[in-house]
């Protein structure tokens, strides 16, 4: 799946990056970022409705190439320098966190699965 | 790469939004000496989940990191209360972070499991009162 086919599966805005064609092979959705530092899978994207500069170097250690603000909610100028420098897509969804994620699912982009032992 | 190369960082212990700059830094370094995508994904994120603890519980610290013809090497220092039960502290699930924390994405008791997880070895050194040190291996 797409960048670009997330933004049209969850109605999102583009809020920066452009490479919208760029395959995102794997998901994962949470606020708590540790529990995200505990997967990690290639080319993932990152669900949440946490919005802090720490959203955007999680994505970054874990060499993520989208995140996606679920609930409308909208990163500061700050966050958004940092998603460019890393030359990060970041997306706004109205929808909820349950709802995007299920969406993503069922259209084939699975979860991460694996724990790294 | 016969000789070692080191890196020091001081890690701001005052500004939560800044905690991790260290961890990105050594992420670009390590890019540009081209080690492998495997390597440098371990280092940064032991090394992030480790700077994030320094700044939620000990007021920052130093960051010792250095490059060889076998792995990478970071060194963790801080003068912050200490661990009591590193044993305890080792659990995933188990936190001594505040409930401020928590809502800032970190504090689930998954800081020091996930830097094991991603280290080859792992040693703490802590006296209560004193503050910790951690060092972390990653081989090739």
């Amino acid at each position: 799946m797409t960048i670009n086919e997330i933004k049209q599966l969850l109605d999102a805005e583009v809020i920066c990056g452009d490479n919208l064609e760029r395959e995102v092979l794997s998901a994962c959705g949470s606020d708590m970022m540790s529990d995200v530092l505990a997967y990690v899978k290639d080319q993932a994207a990152l669900l949440t409705g946490l919005v802090n500069a720490q959203v955007i170097r999680t994505a970054e250690m874990m060499d993520m190439i989208a995140v996606v603000f679920v609930r409308s909610k909208k990163p500061g100028q700050d966050i958004i320098e940092l998603a460019r420098e890393s030359g990060m897509v970041v997306l706004a969804t109205p929808k909820r966190m349950y709802e995007a994620c299920g969406i993503l699912y069922s259209n084939g982009l699975k979860g991460n699965g694996e724990i790294n032992e | 790469m016969s000789d070692e190369l080191t890196f020091h960082f001081d890690v701001d212990g005052e500004n939560f939004t800044s905690a991790g700059h260290a961890s990105v830094k050594v992420k670009k370094i390590l890019r540009e000496l081209g080690l492998d995508p495997e390597t440098i994904r371990k280092v940064s994120i032991a090394m992030y989940e480790g700077e994030i603890n320094m700044v939620i519980h000990a007021g920052g610290g130093e960051a010792d990191v250095s490059v060889d013809d076998k792995g990478v090497t970071i060194v963790l220092k801080d003068s912050g209360p200490g661990i009591e039960d590193i044993d305890k502290a080792m659990e995933e699930g188990f936190s001594t972070a505040h409930d401020n924390i928590r809502s800032l994405g970190f504090g689930a008791g998954m800081g020091l499991p996930n830097m094991k997880r991603y280290s080859d070895e792992m040693n703490i050194e802590s006296t209560v009162g004193e503050g910790t040190t951690i060092t972390m291996k990653v081989y090739y």
